[in-house]
């Protein structure tokens, strides 16, 4: 209830045009909020950011996830050191590790930049993270490096379910190593992978602190969560821009429903 | 072959070792580097003269040490609000059975999965009209509703598994629920209770967004905020030094607990996730 009654807030506020100022009246405009959202250019460039931004991490992610899941899943010495290892840039503040990597893509000192100058992946003097493409793509390496550790701990959990017999039994029927991963564990880890995929996506669609902390949203960056502060937060006070951010936030909740209610439901299939 | 597939294994995994690790790392080289030797053109892996003075100047020049101060408040007083409630609400929902647990746990699950950022404005206004903007409270309450939902969930969890039989006994013995609780099942669930009191504190601790809106004084600042928005003396110059001090400072009793207590978290992550 208690969760549930803020939302409900911001829905009823959508359909109004107001400011945060103590002496704003309220005018009801009906759909009126929604419609201009998507007359807006910012809004839909927002939302192309977001789109690219989960499509691309959470692809990545689940790639690097399931091979150092692989990795994890060999029997080594110090296996638990790794294992705890990688569960570092998990725990570390993102506030924190955006603030790390900002300073290693810093243009002039940054070691990043040095070394993506020397192996030649970009043209010396490039601000990575003062042109469009690159800010986005650094962002992106930043929320990869911080979430894949935690994609690969699910996918790990997965891969420690599989019986070892059967792995045993195809290499006895000669199967070779990429047989092996295509025909058993694929599809053994299926709706693991499922399950986690979609748990990222719902993090990935509300991005905010990364976003924010990098680049404040400028050159192309900016997410559906970075503009709807801007609209709550640095606009609301001066103009009547609440109903119109409120609008933002109803569709940032809708878009991630959708999502939340595929989970829900993989969960409960599970469940039964 | 064998040898050659070995050597690639074991170069993978300190690949991936060094990844995780190098941005700490450079935080941690780069907060013991003066500032002419931070802005060398070609940085050196380790500091020439290491200096303590970053860390020094992070508490005399602003005042980092209220901000942890008001991130421990915080995010401490969460954790008890959330464990407190969380296990009796799981404890009830593990044991007892009522009618539309499954809806119960579904919506409990959905309210988890929250964006944030479309309950932010108007909890601003509630919290704006109940003078919560700017203290403790503003941002306790909201982060004990936000991380309540998956604490009761993974905490159900826990309790589903213990063997009832023991309360049993003690029911037969004549013991009130509320006494079964606090002196049988409390104890042996409180691997689980760290676990789950660990994710919380973690999460509480890492808030960003919320944090950002309703603090808006420099000294209620929590940690990632304070440190996301350092300000140098000039609008063009940026206390990188400081900025890694006080992350190496905040990071390392992070990644010491996550060290300690990693199998349980991981166990934590993986039933608040999958197990369902």
């Amino acid at each position: 209830m208690i969760a549930f009654f803020p939302l409900f807030k911001t829905f009823y506020d959508s359909f109004y045009d107001f400011s945060l100022r103590p002496d704003s009246i309220r005018k009801f405009v009906g759909l009126r909020n929604y419609i201009d959202l998507f007359r807006d250019p910012r809004f839909l460039s927002a939302l192309k950011a977001t789109v690219y931004f989960t499509i691309v991490s959470v692809t990545l992610e689940t790639i690097l996830g399931i091979g150092i899941a692989l990795l994890l899943n060999h029997d080594f010495p110090l296996r638990g050191l790794v294992r705890a290892a990688v569960l570092v840039p998990w725990a570390i503040p993102t506030a924190v590790s955006s603030q790390m990597w900002r300073w290693m893509f810093n243009d002039q000192f940054g070691i990043m930049t040095r070394l993506l100058e020397k192996i030649g992946l970009i043209e010396p003097g490039t601000p990575i993270l003062g042109l469009p493409q690159t800010a986005m793509n650094a962002i992106i390496a930043v929320d990869v490096w911080k979430t894949t550790p935690f994609m690969a701990l699910l996918i790990l959990a997965g891969l420690q379910v599989i019986p070892s017999e059967l792995y045993e039994a195809a290499k006895i029927d000669g199967a070779n190593i990429f047989q092996r991963f295509y025909r058993i564990t694929l599809p053994m880890i299926r709706s693991t992978i499922a399950v986690a995929l979609i748990f990222r996506s719902l993090d990935a669609l509300r991005v905010f602190d990364v976003v924010y902390i990098m680049t404040r949203g400028s050159l192309g960056t900016e997410t559906l969560a970075v503009y709807n502060r801007v609209l709550l937060m640095d606009r609301a006070f001066t103009g009547n821009w609440f109903g119109y951010g409120s609008a933002l936030s109803v569709i940032i909740f809708l878009l991630i429903s959708i999502f939340a209610v595929i989970y829900i439901k993989s969960l409960r299939l599970q469940l039964e | 072959m064998k040898k050659v597939g070995k050597l690639l294994f074991y170069i993978l995994v300190i690949l991936v070792v060094i990844w995780c690790f190098f941005p700490f790392y450079w935080a941690i080289v780069s907060s013991l580097k003066t500032d002419r030797e931070l802005f060398e053109p070609n940085p050196s892996l380790v500091p020439k003269k290491p200096s303590f003075e970053n860390y020094v100047k992070v508490f005399k020049e602003r005042p980092f040490h209220v901000n942890i101060l008001n991130s421990v408040v915080v995010a401490g007083t969460t954790t008890i609000l959330t464990l407190t409630f969380g296990s009796l609400a799981g404890y009830a929902i593990a044991r007892f059975k009522f009618r539309g647990k499954i809806t119960v746990m579904t919506s409990i699950l959905a309210v988890s999965m929250f964006p944030q950022i479309s309950i932010l404005g108007s909890l601003f206004i509630i919290l704006r009209s109940m003078r919560l903007i700017n203290t403790y409270l503003g941002l306790i309450l909201p982060y004990t509703a936000m991380t309540l939902p998956l604490t009761t969930w993974v905490l159900q969890n826990f309790f589903r598994e213990l063997p009832k039989s023991i309360e049993e006994a003690a029911a037969i013995d004549g013991c009130s629920h509320a006494r079964t609780l606090f002196t049988i099942v409390l104890p042996m669930a409180a691997p689980g209770l760290v676990a789950t009191g660990l994710l919380t504190f973690i999460s509480a601790w890492n808030e960003f967004l919320f944090a950002l809106t309703f603090m808006q004084k420099p000294n209620l600042y929590t940690v990632p905020v304070a440190i996301a928005l350092f300000k140098g003396r000039s609008m063009y110059e940026i206390p990188w030094g400081q900025i890694m001090a006080a992350s190496v400072i905040v990071t390392v009793p992070l990644i010491i607990l996550v060290l300690i207590f990693q199998r349980r978290i991981i166990e934590g992550l993986s039933a608040g996730a999958i197990k369902g």
